[in-house]
């Protein structure tokens, strides 16, 4: 999904600073790959592939450990120095490809090498399943921010309008009779009505966008609390489950592996890849999304072209409001839940860190909310491996890798310039 | 770039505050000295136009707010709701019951509890309000320093944990004589606080991070990484998820007996916010932090190191917040739980917007915020109001403080000066 990201987002400047930095990276593969390669334990690593429902199906593999980690970690080495050499050949970066294989490969050997010789099995689709459920409200998140951001508009509080939109998700749906799809409409609703606020503060009344959204952050989480408690628990139906049902594509669910994790979902994720892609598309190659970067990065200049920079501003705050409120509705009806206190949980935070990571673009932002879901979902199995790490370790990894990300190790993240800044005529 | 980006967005932050400030504080700089003839004139607008009449307006504002909230919670004024028009007067008189009954259990929970058989209960809530004020305030201090300094300190919780991780383990791990004990906690908590305060400002100064979003990132590291400390060995104790209890050596001495939880971190938090007063407004260092504020540019052309600022200001923040973990673990609680840090981090960040990062202005602000918060419980079990109201209030109050010309649009108050503070305000 982010394989053509090097063609949208690299621009001569970015490709200079990278440079180094890629570099360092390619070789950091590398030199797990072989350490991982040099640890192999003995005994085999079970990996299974199907889980039942698809109509192709694979048996369970049992590999000796040495091939299950070895080749691809290898493979991930050969991969990941070829594109050093390639790199320092011909003095250019190496396609951003080289270096989503040789991590994923690197990946895979990790997770061989995590049940390496141990009694549990890998349950590779239903780990990716789950990458991806705890990833799609991360992904609803960060796509809010992206739109929002990329008009200069700081959005921290992507977390009050998850909140409001799983809040609203699961009331309205319960109100018209569990019907979950009335919810959906409800969720962005409840969102926009977040994001007006942060528009009617930080543009009419030039507030600071920094607090504003995290005031509202505060008072999202307080009203939907109270109504929570005060209405919520002493009324009946208005706090039902309805849950979206799944809709299988023909043919393409049937598929071992991809079917099941992409193709076996509710319409909320398949709307999901259309925001994805056309989000991507439209940023990058239209007419509005080059008036959307116009006034994040140089509003003066957006102006003088008669660009209205704060009606932009505007209608792209309440945008991304809309998309984070949608997902807000899949802690809820997305899930068969009832609203619960902060069903959120800082979720919003998350995806602040992956549109950051992503560093705003939406297939990046793809990218870092589905690495944070990974590590996720890898925290909450990992004692099914029989691996006894302590989990809540990897659910520091997101934040870790963000703090370095933002230091600037591995790669430049510069934000939209006038991002914070009010526009005043 | 980001550097730019991150230095000049603060000081919209200082800016919001400051934009009005010249006419409410008597001898501002700027101010012409009033002709005896307008004086009284000049004076009453001044007034009407202060940020004192806006904070002012701005409770009231979220006052009402709050009250319809009431109404849309409160069974029995729904239940009029269905004869509305056949019978208004009952909505009326439901709708006045429910939100005097609410705000009046809301004084009363926070203030002079009226319907208190005894004396001393009578008083309690006073010191409830207080007590919960204490760490409110030492954080709030923290971070009001941040943004005196242009920096967006949102990292309060991390460095509370961090704090309250530190001065815990000292405070039950280790055997010392009464007096030195404490003072070693507190050393501990402030420790732990600079260190997790010190990790944004280097990354900030060092590579140009924005501190929104390490610190951001920081909090919800140090979340995990309190709960897996107390998971390890050093902290475990007889119930999972809980630290042993501190030795009594190690707690901070209640200051009116055993049936008040008021310790005293009270008198502690009076005297830091003195001393950060004295700091900001009378020390070299103060000035310099200012500066920074201000333009750092400017201050860079003086010739002061604005990363060696940026660095200490974080530290600092980072020692006040780590202390408002101390006050957490060596005073109400006197353990480490998984949940030490509640949502000081956060409240500390509007108690510090309330009170214009100013120490006397953060003091009352931390107090007003107990209050509501102390005030909140009783609200909800005497008047049957869910004590989140008091989360809405308050994230109410901090948004319309920070909208001065909507409160006045509200109340019709004059801006403040004349046409040329007005023209100044819509340019800030």
């Amino acid at each position: 999904m982010s394989a053509d990201t090097s063609t949208a987002v690299t621009t001569p400047t970015a490709v200079a600073p990278g440079f180094n930095r890629a570099l360092v990276g390619y070789a950091v593969i590398a030199a797990a790959a072989l350490a991982l390669a040099l640890t192999v334990p003995s005994g085999i690593s079970k990996i299974q592939l199907t889980t039942g429902p698809e109509a192709i199906k694979i048996p369970l593999l049992e590999l000796p450990a040495a091939l299950a980690v070895g080749v691809p970690v290898i493979a991930a080495a050969v991969v990941a120095i070829a594109a050093l050499v390639q790199q320092l050949r011909t003095k250019a970066s190496a396609p951003r490809w080289m270096a989503i294989v040789a991590g994923s490969l690197l990946l895979l050997g990790f997770l061989a090498h995590l049940v390496a010789g141990k009694d549990g099995v890998l349950p590779l689709t239903s780990l990716l399943t789950s990458t991806l459920f705890l990833a799609t409200p991360l992904i609803f998140g960060a796509l809010g921010g992206v739109v929002c951001e990329r008009v200069g508009i700081v959005n921290i509080a992507i977390e009050g309008q998850l909140l409001a939109g799983a809040f609203a998700g699961a009331v309205v749906a319960s109100i018209a009779s569990q019907n979950p799809y009335v919810g959906l409409i409800a969720a962005p609703v409840a969102g926009v009505g977040v994001g007006a606020l942060l528009a009617w503060f930080s543009i009419r009344y030039r507030v600071d966008q920094v607090i504003t959204g995290v005031v509202l952050n505060v008072l999202v989480l307080g009203l939907t609390t109270f109504f929570f408690k005060g209405l919520l628990s002493d009324l009946e139906g208005l706090n039902d489950r309805a849950r979206l049902p799944v809709l299988p594509i023909p043919l393409l669910s049937e598929l071992p592996v991809i079917g099941p994790v992409l193709f076996r979902q509710n319409l909320l994720v398949y709307l999901l890849y259309a925001i994805v892609i056309a989000l991507q598309i439209y940023l990058f190659r239209s007419r509005w999304g080059l008036r959307v970067r116009a006034v994040g990065e140089h509003p003066k200049a957006a102006d003088t072209v008669g660009i209205d920079v704060n009606r932009t501003r505007w209608r792209n705050t309440l945008l991304g409001s809309a998309i984070a409120g949608l997902g807000g509705a899949f802690f809820t009806i997305g899930q068969g839940l009832a609203f619960g206190i902060d069903i959120t949980a800082g979720s919003g935070f998350i995806a602040l860190a992956a549109l950051i990571l992503g560093r705003w673009t939406p297939t990046g932002a793809v990218a870092a909310a589905l690495f944070f879901g990974f590590a996720n979902a890898l925290s909450q199995s990992l004692r099914s491996y029989g691996v006894s790490l302590d989990s809540n370790i990897p659910l520091m990894i997101p934040y870790i890798v963000t703090l370095f990300a933002v230091a600037g190790f591995g790669g430049r993240v510069r934000p939209p310039a006038a991002e914070g800044v009010p526009y005043v005529k | 770039m980001t550097q730019d980006e991150g230095s000049r967005r603060p000081d919209a932050v200082e800016d919001a505050p400051t934009a009005d400030r010249p006419t409410g504080e008597v001898g501002a700089p700027d101010q012409q000295p009033p002709s005896t003839s307008n004086a009284l004139r000049e004076a009453l607008q001044s007034m009407m136009s202060s940020s004192v009449l806006v904070t002012v307006g701005a409770v009231v504002l979220a006052l009402v707010i709050g009250s319809v909230l009431i109404l849309v919670g409160d069974t029995a004024v729904q239940s009029t709701l269905g004869y509305l028009f056949q019978r208004p007067g009952d909505f009326f008189r439901e709708a006045g019951r429910a939100i005097s009954d609410s705000y009046v259990a809301l004084f009363q929970g926070a203030i002079y509890d009226s319907e208190a058989t005894t004396a001393e209960r009578r008083v309690r809530p006073l010191t409830e309000t207080l007590t919960i004020a204490v760490p409110l305030i030492f954080a709030g201090l923290g971070i009001g320093l941040t943004f005196r300094v242009g920096l967006f300190n949102i990292g309060g919780q991390s460095q509370l944990v961090l704090g309250a991780i530190l001065g815990a383990w000292v405070g039950f791990a280790l055997d010392m004589p009464p007096v030195v004990h404490i003072v070693v906690v507190l050393f501990a908590a402030a420790l732990g606080g600079a260190i997790a305060g010190a990790i944004p400002g280097v990354l900030k100064a060092r590579f140009g991070a924005h501190e929104v979003i390490t610190t951001i990132m920081l909090n919800n590291t140090s979340r995990y990484f309190l709960l897996w400390v107390l998971g390890t060995g050093a902290f475990l104790s007889a119930t999972p998820q809980v630290s042993p209890g501190l030795a009594e050596t190690a707690r901070l001495p209640l200051l009116l007996g055993g049936s008040f939880r008021l310790h005293l971190g009270f008198v502690l938090v009076l005297l830091t916010a003195f001393a950060v007063w004295w700091l900001m407004e009378r020390s070299v260092l103060g000035f310099q932090m200012r500066a920074v504020g201000v333009n750092p540019e400017a201050a860079r052309t003086a010739g002061m190191s604005v990363r060696k600022i940026t660095v200490l200001a974080m530290a600092l923040a980072g020692t006040l917040c780590g202390l408002a973990g101390a006050m957490q673990v060596a005073g109400t609680e006197g353990r480490l739980t998984g949940s030490v840090y509640g949502s000081i981090g956060f409240d500390a960040i509007t108690v510090a917007l309330l009170g214009r990062s100013r120490p006397l202005g953060t003091v009352l602000a931390g107090i007003l915020f107990g209050a509501l918060a102390a005030g909140g419980r009783i609200m909800s079990s005497r008047a049957g109001t869910e004590a989140e109201l008091v989360t809405v209030l308050q994230a109410v109050i901090v948004l319309l403080i920070a909208a001065p010309p909507l409160v006045r649009s509200v109340f019709r108050l004059p801006a403040p000066g004349g046409p040329r503070t007005r023209a100044k305000e819509v340019a800030a």
